[in-house]
């Protein structure tokens, strides 16, 4: 099965969720949205579902229009940010509600509902009702209720952003593995790139209801069409300094120089922004030509296992990721290195005109 | 200003509580120094709220006394504490001026209104509060909100400390940041002891310079930030500090060698000493971080399988299998990864062993 | 939000609509009808326009009514309101107690309104009533109390009354929303040492803003609308001291037959009555908008 979005746009009095969405989804792919709140990824999500009807455009799934087709004709399952289950049925009820209607043997149900609770490790939960479970547990029932029914459209609209970090862990990891085993294509909605990267598949980049790109999660990371879609797909947020090129050198922030090094010899002088992600930010010299800046820790921020870094430069807010966690008081002093095979090229449009190659990457640490 | 003992508390909701297994707080000791920036982390239902209304007052505990530089203050309720709380949502008089929210505490305390003037600016400035002095509290934003709630607090020249209770709960993602620095900014400042209570990391370990982890009614480790990374003294701390958390591997010991099923993984001499006369459940610890991945044999090597690559841009996670236990390891983008085969080095000063969750010293 | 078009739904509506229809609708135009026509007998109807109405509103008898019911409803809300929230105050929080007093409080309400009017009758009267004796026995007024000796006995009564049915629905509402008060706004108040009155004055009273303008609107409205109780009670009198505006258009109609001045009354009533619902509401929706943000 296949379903295919044609130049999908709405509006909602006067404002526009969605403009010109031409998406093509195939069967058993994993797809990832990835927007900032507000983007239109429920929108979108909405529309695929048959909730709602798009103002202009089509869908097809297999060829056929099935954009006035209701959401109860469609084979298609949602999961939403909220837990939302029946609160007087048991987690077992919740479950086999949707097979309820189809006319399935009992026994056929029963093996059913038993056998993806399984898979979400609810099995010794299924006498429970909602109100007696954690939050986790609520939104396993709720993902075990939408894929019981084997649907052939599985959509999750952020489904773990209300669960707390060690349980979303867990819970990432499992997902992976249950999409894998299914022929469902899965469209996951989320603001946050390492759950993007961490699904894989395919990944479109929305903001403010347009399409700004799309390809596999691992390109667009690697090679964000432009300066929104960097600032989109990072966490910390990427650094931009407003520079020039001037004779194969990169000139940015308070007299940083860096050498330009491959394709990017080649580019002609003149302004563009220079994009670095903060883990390329390096707290020793990595080689002859990297560039050193002096900065003033703003405050050390703590995310688990590495440390963001916060600092100003030449008027900008820059972050710095340190893999480990480091005790910074705020105010001290810090010298970071900027190699200059890990900067992002854009030209004055915001368009992307180099990327670090990966390779070169890699070279760096040998 | 006040230095803060808990001495033997511990705290049950069972009005006759008969074991362990009742008590929701099981002896805590500890002292809160005058000025430290701490915070209070474990999962949702491990009793850091209860010890938390213990120190603010609102309980009062089972056995075990409160102390307030010296004095015993257990039976006192927190208006006679020199204490203030921000709570998990702002807790606001709404029908009330900014200025008069933050003067609040101070006009029931009889100050005079000269001095309640020039203490409000203070606060308000500090908080970066003044344009708003004059607007009513309740069209404030979530922010502007837990900023009067932490003001009402610092307005009080009596304050010996300040509790947080998740206060972060209700501000958007992206102005978490500012009132993250903003706190660490007026604890610099002011020096008030600051006790947070959170079941996020991020927060805790950004905010405080002491972090007390709290696991089923009990404080299981207390250490700076890179201390609980580094560190580890408990299996939970392991797995709750870090992401993802620490790999355990169930071991028994034999000579210098772990053995993991039919794995060998060399030790440290002295903890191989330790763990050979530890009682219990042996388990081998060590961070995703720490363990090495190589493609070829190397000396100390373990052989393993890879079965999947988590890309997360800046870093790889690589699943592996170790003899049946998976194993996750943390490679950074610059370093490449064995194809199926590779080799795991466990570095001997970040292999940990424990005993029935406790690490073995 | 824009949903799927399903006409179907409103074949679902219509039994309801048929039924408002005969209901509501009907029995209005009918009012109106008869509000615009002098009709004399069966097919024998003049067109009269608004004369029923002008004279209707130049009707003395109808300024008084109108001028009792706003004095009488004024006086309701000035006495429930605050001895609602007062017994709410008052009630316990936890334990059996809720329940006793939940119980207690809602007794009055389901009590038949024309029984209500019965058993104040008794419980005023100066031979056999409890109230009625016992006031007289301590001597202390010149004229024995008998609701229907004096204007000022029979208001009296018929507030007391009215305050003994309806104070515990005030109460109701205002315990619910006192109990919806979050524990931590007491602790904060408990921290920044404030005095009873003053968590009353700036956390209770505030968040009680939304229950209690219900409350004001509901006993308001009702009470404007009152008649079963004073009907049984006074019937009206002394006089027509307790003649509210629903007797006396109830007298108008059915005891003097004036069929098209009880209609332009009616249609006036119901204008009053729409006015101030529409004013109460407005009033709701801004007290919500206050408490979102």
């Amino acid at each position: 099965m296949g379903v295919s979005l044609q130049d999908i746009n709405r509006t909602v009095s006067g404002e526009i969720h969605l403009a010109d969405v031409n998406l093509e989804f195939e069967s058993g792919s994993r797809n990832v949205i990835l927007g900032r709140t507000l983007a239109g990824k429920t929108s979108l999500l909405r529309i695929m579902a048959g909730l709602d009807r798009p103002t202009k455009g089509r869908i097809l799934i297999d060829g056929r229009d099935v954009t006035g087709v209701s959401v109860r004709k469609r084979s298609v399952a949602m999961v939403y940010q909220l837990f939302i289950n029946y609160p007087s049925l048991t987690v077992y009820q919740n479950i086999a509600s949707p097979l309820k209607t189809s006319g399935i043997p009992k026994s056929e149900i029963d093996r059913k509902v038993r056998d993806i609770a399984g898979m979400l490790r609810i099995d010794d939960l299924l006498d429970r009702l909602p109100a007696e479970l954690s939050g986790g547990q609520q939104q396993r029932t709720a993902i075990a209720r939408a894929m019981v029914k084997n649907a052939e459209l599985l959509l999750m609209d952020e489904p773990l952003v209300n669960l707390d970090y060690k349980l979303r862990e867990e819970l990432r990891v499992e997902l992976q593995d249950i999409f894998s085993r299914r022929q469902a294509i899965v469209v996951y909605t989320t603001t946050e790139p390492t759950e993007a990267l961490l699904l894989g598949g395919n990944i479109t980049v929305l903001d403010e209801g347009r399409i700004l790109q799309s390809g596999t999660t691992q390109a667009v990371y690697r090679n964000p069409a432009t300066v929104k879609v960097a600032e989109v797909f990072s966490d910390p947020p990427i650094n931009f300094l407003g520079g020039r090129i001037q004779k194969r050198t990169a000139v940015f922030g308070q007299d940083i120089r860096v050498p330009l090094e491959g394709d990017m010899r080649n580019l002609p002088d003149g302004d563009y922004t220079f994009g670095i992600r903060s883990n390329h930010f390096f707290l020793s010299k990595n080689g002859p030509t990297d560039a050193q800046i002096q900065a003033q820790v703003e405050l050390a921020e703590i995310n688990g296992s590495e440390t963001f870094i916060h600092f100003h430069h030449a008027g900008d807010r820059l972050v710095a990721q340190e893999d480990g966690i480091h005790p910074y008081r705020i105010g001290s002093a810090v010298t970071l290195y900027v190699s200059p095979g890990c900067l992002f090229v854009f030209d004055p449009e915001d368009n992307l005109v180099a990327a670090p190659s990966v390779d070169r990457i890699h070279a760096k640490a040998v | 200003m006040a230095r803060i003992e808990l001495n033997e508390i511990a705290h049950s909701y069972h009005p006759n509580p008969a074991d362990e297994s009742d008590y929701a707080l099981k002896r805590i000791q500890y002292v809160w120094e005058d000025g430290g920036a701490y915070a209070l982390l474990g999962p949702s239902g491990c009793g850091k709220t209860t010890l938390l209304n213990i120190i603010s007052g609102l309980l009062i505990p089972t056995r075990g006394k409160v102390l307030y530089d010296g004095i015993d203050v257990t039976g006192l309720p927190p208006e006679k504490r020199n204490i203030a709380q921000v709570f998990q949502f702002p807790v606001l008089y709404d029908t009330m001026s900014v200025f008069n929210n933050l003067a609040f505490p101070l006009r029931n305390r009889g100050v005079e209104s000269g001095e309640v003037d020039r203490r409000v600016r203070e606060v308000a400035d500090i908080l970066d509060l003044t344009p708003y002095l004059n607007k009513r509290a309740e069209g404030l934003a979530a922010d502007a909100k837990q900023k009067i709630s932490l003001g009402r607090g610092l307005v009080r020249s009596d304050v010996a400390a300040i509790l947080f209770d998740e206060p972060l709960t209700v501000i958007d993602p992206h102005l978490k940041w500012n009132l993250r620095r903003k706190l660490k900014d007026i604890h610099e400042q002011l020096k008030l002891t600051f006790i947070y209570v959170t079941h996020d990391q991020v927060e805790a370990l950004t905010f405080a310079d002491k972090v007390v982890v709290m696991y089923e009614g009990e404080i299981v480790q207390i250490g700076s930030p890179q201390d609980l990374f580094d560190n580890p003294e408990h299996t939970f701390v392991g797995y709750f500090i870090g992401s993802p958390g620490m790999n355990f591997l169930d071991c028994t010991l034999e000579g210098n060698v772990a053995r993991c099923n039919g794995a060998r993984i060399p030790l440290d001499d002295g903890v191989a000493a330790k763990g050979r006369n530890a009682q219990g459940k042996i388990e081998l610890g060590i961070r995703p971080i720490h363990l090495q991945v190589s493609s070829v044999a190397v000396d100390g090597g373990v052989p393993a399988n890879v079965k999947m690559v988590e890309d997360q841009g800046s870093y790889r996670l690589v699943n592996l299998t170790l003899d049946g236990k998976t194993l996750r390891a943390r490679v950074p983008e610059s370093e490449p990864i064995p194809e199926d085969q590779a080799w795991l080095v466990f570095p001997l000063e970040w292999t940990r062993l424990f005993a029935d969750g406790r690490l073995i010293k | 939000m824009e949903k799927w078009p399903n006409n179907k739904a409103w074949f679902l509506v219509l039994p309801a609509f048929i039924i408002v229809a005969f209901s509501g609708i009907i029995p209005l135009m009918t009012v109106v009808n008869y509000s615009i026509q002098d009709i004399f007998g069966p097919g024998e109807a003049v067109f009269v326009g608004t004369e029923w109405f002008k004279e209707m509103l130049g009707n003395h008898r109808l300024h008084d009514a109108l001028w009792r019911q706003f004095m009488f409803s004024g006086l309701v809300l000035l006495i429930e309101i605050p001895l609602g929230i007062l017994i709410a105050l008052a009630m316990p929080k936890r334990g059996w107690g809720v329940s006793a007093s939940l119980v207690i409080l809602a007794l009055p309400l389901v009590i038949p309104w024309n029984v209500i009017g019965t058993i104040w009758i008794i419980f005023t009267r100066p031979d056999i009533g409890l109230f009625g004796v016992g006031i007289n026995s301590l001597d202390l007024l010149e004229v024995p109390f008998d609701h229907t000796a004096k204007p000022i006995y029979a208001w009296i009564t018929l507030l007391a009354m009215e305050v003994w049915h309806w104070t515990p629905l005030v109460a109701l509402l205002a315990y619910a929303g006192l109990r919806a008060i979050p524990e931590a706004y007491f602790q904060a108040a408990k921290i920044d040492g404030a005095s009873a009155w003053a968590t009353f004055l700036y956390i209770q009273l505030p968040k009680m803003r939304g229950v209690l303008t219900i409350a004001v609107l509901l006993r308001w409205m009702d009470s404007f609308l009152i008649y079963a109780e004073p009907f049984a009670l006074t019937g009206g009198g002394p006089g027509n001291t307790t003649t509210f505006l629903s007797i006396y258009l109830v007298k108008l109609a059915t005891m003097q037959f004036d069929l098209g001045p009880a209609a332009a009354f009616s249609l006036i009533y119901f204008l009053i009555v729409l006015l101030f619902s529409f004013a109460f509401y407005q009033a709701l929706l801004n007290v919500g908008r206050g408490e979102k943000a």
